[in-house]
């Protein structure tokens, strides 16, 4: 999911949409392919998560015998990047690149088909092949395909998605894997249909300068007092703020901790919108400490006052992120950068929380099952792999034995001044729950936030800004009601 | 008799010169717009992967659009914006045109001047979008240039106001398409003859004279063009606002442009509401159209559009 | 302008000159002011290509960096087509710009030269069709060349400029002040077929407002993204703007701003090149000689 974020930010903040314009990934849509009455022929049942009750995993599924059933002889896999590409090529063992969209595994042809999630593109062109799916030709089905978190139950809670018992992975198998990657992919009935490689809990990666003069330590658990709760990390960003620091650089950057955290869903069964007490409640926080001058700016992750907080003269104390932000977002290989001279630090933060990831799905309909089945399992449960991609691509792996290992080894961080902050991520992934979630997260996330920025900047009062949200959203989902 | 008949003879190439036009404008062009006011009756979406429709709904669609009132508001920010960034554009492009055949000014470095004014265009919109990010953010070179000289205290966020954020989108506008403009009026002016300037000048007529008597009414035709294309350009307004913005025509909706909510409503694959809105922006460019044909006063020999 | 010109102008000059020259300064200032508005933005583009990922999250500075060849090493040797890409686009381009500006011109003809009986209702219908939002059609489009098994093709992004009645409109405004009916039928006295006529006596006459229209449409088809990127699927075909857009929707351990600057900047060279030979005809005044005379 690193990348949508990307895509998501670079069109937030500083890019945007496409070239010939039409597309930023908030405004999204570009026009896609029309379905015609005939294209309605999928079988397709949209069935909300229970808005007080989450759906538990189902655990008595038992795995099907495929052994009997023959492979096609393609492998058509649609995705985002290249990401999952170099996973496969690099890790898995048996595929050989044939050319940049063509592949091996031993007789099977792997086909890639690579959309650009800019523009939401990459739904757009899996929706409608999907939708024909049942009348394509066997080996043009779709055979595997990938999703995000903000949008998986689009597609997970979906007779297009099969669980993955129904490829004959057992879950007793995938004991190994974080529970809130699980969750994610969990339908409505109770059935996993899809698994990571992946896991990306977040943390509050703080600025050991700032902390030291502020708080007087910079080890992390005197940090953590300050940040505890969102109480105390209020009175922390007033103690900043004094000293010269802004808590964090944007409002955004708290928003995912509050929207991992929520009690109720976005959308309820009947298919209304609730703002949850959490998302209120990181409205007024912001409001009130973008007022009080501790937060330094309104705009979007990604931008320009964003990253000013990379170095120095930024004077900005905290962000929230997983391990892949600061490995590769916040400059350390420049010159003169916090994270250049080993100068943030890793505490837990007021909540847990996680920032991005990537699932495997099967579609219903492949003919390759045992194929799925395997990539699976080496990818996402083979733990001597799985060490390997650590090594190799410093993901977070999705797997708790083998990132403990890691926790405990000499494994240390330059950007943290040589604190091993793997252990701290581990404890993380362990906690959170991502049962609160709904089909349409990805839009009422983005919308969210864009309709509070007038109200943050004082263009519009709460309400204004969110029946704002409500024109927005519904306009987006036209099967939402206030 | 004879001359009559070959005339005729020659008029059936009128239709044969029409054939390709015709025939890639119907499968292109025809077939996907009648299917577009078609949708416009049905209610017809996407709800994830299920499809909703097409339900029979008559003119629920244009009510819907018409009641929230948010269909009037957009087109006050089209328009706006678009004025904004066309009236600089015009004056601009005359300006230069003029200096450029003015031969009394006789100006040096001509080639090089017309050369440069198009580039901007040559940059994708979301490049150019890119950049402006960059320079107008508040922690960028704008800000930062306009505190040390003083004119603010504090940095200026120029994507928090209605007004910074459509002069931005208007110099974006201006800045992309004055050369065009430009260009188009001097591929106009290539057809004057320059002769009617010797006459003028040896009769005495001062430039300014020269510009209106001579040069305004031969280019009448291209710039009558330049404006129609440039408001229907306006009306399809997009890609400036909405890459700018993030798609969100923020501070509230100010910057929102009747094709941006288009763009919103194809989200879902919302064909009843976003054909609906399609019909709607089709009169309005009519109608706008036809009072800048009439205002222009031309007397076209073929019809009014 | 032409000598015998600009010595007329001269002779006149001496009335004026005190006036000419402060409107001349004028012109000066004004003009190098638009220039450098229209250049700032290459600059920046070019110095953004110079930096590495980490020195853009810097913001920005106008001293160049010093990783340009090896953003433009990396962009070319990734893991997207960049060359292929470039190919696809020209190919695209120069279609769409030579189809476009051909047909455009006959239909034009077609219209100015011609009496026949549904002209006047054909005028208007292709003025009303130029004000169709090209957003509007594009469900339909897309749904069209599905059934037509024209997905993934570059059929569909070259063929439909046959018919742009804006194009089609600035050719026959043009017509209007440049191609004099009398010149056709002196060609048909002279026995010239209809289709000799339009391409050996027309086309030349129209040469600076089609060198004019083929760099607008070259232009447009290059930049544009937003047909492409809904047509083409396979990484082979695409065009420049979808393999940027892949660029910066590359996942974060690959992304990388510095990249995404050299290719859009190594994008625009082809660009600036076609401008810069096309823009001979506009601007340097190869105008339409035989009507003047």
């Amino acid at each position: 999911m690193k990348k949508r974020l990307l895509a998501l930010s670079m069109a937030m903040i500083m890019t945007a949409g496409a070239m010939a314009g039409c597309t930023s990934d908030t405004g999204a849509g570009t026009t896609t392919t029309t379905t015609t009455d005939d294209g309605g022929s999928g079988t397709s049942t949209t069935t909300e998560a229970e808005p007080t009750k989450a759906p538990e995993l189902d655990t008595t599924v038992e795995a099907e015998d495929i052994s009997a059933e023959e492979e096609g002889k393609v492998l058509n896999i649609y995705c985002w990047n290249e990401e999952f590409k170099s996973r496969l090529t690099d890790h898995y063992p048996g595929y050989t690149e044939v050319d940049a969209n063509h592949g091996k595994i031993g007789d099977i042809d792997v086909v890639w088909n690579i959309t650009p999630s800019e523009g939401n593109a990459y739904q757009n062109n899996l929706d409608e092949t999907l939708l024909k799916q049942d009348s394509a030709a066997a080996d043009d089905k779709i055979d595997l395909f990938l999703v995000e978190a903000d949008y998986a139950l689009k597609y997970v809670d979906t007779d297009y998605t099969l669980p993955v018992t129904d490829l004959g992975v057992s879950l007793s198998e995938l004991g190994t894997q974080y529970k809130y990657t699980q969750d994610v992919m969990t339908s409505s009935d109770g059935k996993l249909k899809g698994v990571s490689w992946q896991g990306c809990p977040g943390v509050l990666i703080y600025n050991r300068e700032a902390a030291t003069a502020v708080l007087g330590s910079d080890d992390p658990a005197d940090v953590q007092a300050a940040v505890k709760d969102w109480d105390t990390y209020k009175a922390t960003a007033a103690d900043m703020k004094k000293a010269g620091y802004f808590m964090t650089a944007t409002v955004n950057d708290t928003y995912r901790t509050f929207s991992n955290n929520v009690s109720v869903p976005w959308v309820s069964a009947d298919k209304k919108i609730q703002i949850d007490d959490n998302i209120k409640r990181w409205v007024d926080d912001s409001k009130e400490m973008y007022d009080a001058g501790e937060i330094k700016s309104t705009e979007a992750l990604w931008g320009e006052a964003w990253s000013s907080g990379f170095y120095p003269d930024g004077k900005v104390f905290c962000y929230f992120g997983p391990a892949w932000l600061i490995n590769f977002c916040m400059a350390a290989d420049t010159d003169g950068s916090i994270a250049n001279q080993g100068g943030w630090g890793a505490t837990e933060g007021p909540q847990g929380f996680f920032w991005g990831g990537t699932w495997i799905c099967a579609a219903n309909g492949t003919d390759n099952k045992a194929t799925v089945a395997d990539i699976m399992r080496k990818l996402t449960v083979d733990k001597d792999i799985m060490i390997d991609i650590v090594k190799a691509d410093d993901d977070f792996v999705n797997n708790q034995p083998a990132m403990e290992e890691m926790a405990t080894s000499d494994y240390t961080s330059a950007v943290f001044g040589g604190q091993n902050p793997l252990g701290m991520f581990a404890a993380g992934a362990k906690n959170i729950a991502l049962d609160k979630i709904s089909a349409y997260d990805q839009g009422c996330n983005e919308e969210f936030q864009n309709a509070m920025k007038d109200y943050f900047d004082g263009n519009a009062d709460y309400d204004t800004a969110l029946n704002k949200f409500y024109d927005a959203i519904t306009t987006k989902y036209p099967a939402l009601s206030k | 008799m004879n001359k009559k008949k070959s005339v005729v003879s020659y008029n059936k190439w009128g239709y044969i010169f029409l054939i390709p036009f015709a025939v890639v404008f119907v499968i292109f062009q025809l077939i996907p717009l009648l299917n577009t006011i078609k949708n416009s009756f049905f209610e017809h979406y996407r709800d994830g992967l299920t499809i909703i429709g097409p339900n029979w709904v008559g003119l629920k669609n244009y009510g819907k659009l018409f009641s929230d009132g948010n269909v009037l508001v957009y087109f006050k920010n089209t328009m706006i914006m678009w004025i904004m960034g066309f009236i600089p554009q015009i004056i601009l492009s005359l300006l230069f045109a003029a200096w450029f055949s003015d031969p009394s000014l006789r100006l040096k470095f001509q080639r090089f001047f017309k050369t440069v004014i198009y580039l901007p265009n040559l940059i994708m919109a979301s490049a150019f979008a890119m950049l402006f990010f960059t320079l107008f953010s508040t922690v960028g070179p704008v800000n930062d240039i306009l505190m040390k000289i003083g004119i603010f205290k504090e940095a200026y966020d120029f994507m928090a106001h209605t007004g910074s954020v459509r002069f931005l989108v208007a110099l974006m506008n201006c800045l992309m398409w004055f050369g065009n403009t430009t260009i188009l009026l001097l591929a106009g002016m290539m057809g004057i003859d320059t002769s009617l300037y010797e006459a003028a000048e040896v009769d005495g007529a001062t430039a300014t004279q020269i510009f209106w008597k001579i040069t305004l009414p031969i280019l009448k035709p291209i710039l009558l063009y330049v404006m129609v294309t440039s408001l229907i350009g306006g009306l399809q307004m997009f890609d400036v606002p909405q890459i700018l913005t993030n798609g969100k025509g923020s501070p509230n909706n100010t910057a929102t442009t009747l094709i941006m909510c288009l763009n919103n409503h194809l989200y879902s694959k919302n064909y009843g509401m976003g054909g609906a809105l399609s019909v709607i922006l089709f009169f309005i460019t009519g109608v706008l159209s036809i009072i800048v044909f009439k205002f222009n006063g031309t007397e076209d020999k073929y019809g009014k559009a | 302008m032409s000598d015998k010109n600009t010595i007329k102008v001269e002779m006149i000059e001496g009335k004026v000159k005190g006036g000419v020259k402060s409107r001349r300064v004028v012109a000066y200032v004004v003009l190098s002011i638009a220039c450098f508005f229209c250049l700032i933005w290459f600059y920046i583009l070019i110095i953004n290509a110079t930096r590495s990922k980490g020195e853009l999250t810097k913001g920005f500075t106008p001293i160049p960096s010093t990783h340009l060849i090896e953003n433009l090493h990396n962009a070319l040797t990734g893991t997207q087509p960049i060359l292929r890409g470039m190919i696809n686009s020209i190919i695209v381009s120069v279609c769409t710009a030579g189809l476009c500006v051909y047909f455009s011109c006959m239909t034009a003809y077609a219209i100015h030269a011609y009496e026949f009986k549904l002209k006047k209702a054909i005028f208007t219908v292709i003025l009303a069709i130029m004000m169709i939002p090209t957003q509007v059609t594009a469900l339909g489009f897309l749904q069209l060349i599905d059934k037509m098994h024209l997905m993934d093709n570059f059929i569909p992004l070259i063929v439909p400029s046959i018919a742009a009645p804006i194009v089609f409109f600035y050719m026959k405004q043009y017509m209007e002040s440049t191609l004099p009916l009398e010149l056709l039928e002196a060609a048909r006295i002279d026995g010239a077929g209809e289709i000799r006529i339009f391409n050996t006596i027309v086309l030349p006459l129209m040469v600076p407002a089609m060198a004019v229209q083929a760099i607008f449409s070259f232009v447009s088809s290059w930049n544009n993204y937003f047909t492409p990127a809904l047509v083409l699927s396979t990484d082979t075909k695409k065009t420049l703007p979808i393999l940027i857009a892949q660029l910066r929707s590359a996942d974060f351990l690959k992304f990388d701003m510095g990249v995404v600057y050299a290719t859009i900047a190594f994008s625009i060279f082809p660009v600036v090149v076609v401008y810069l030979a096309l823009s001979k005809f506009i601007v340097g005044g190869l105008a339409a000689g035989s009507v003047k005379g």
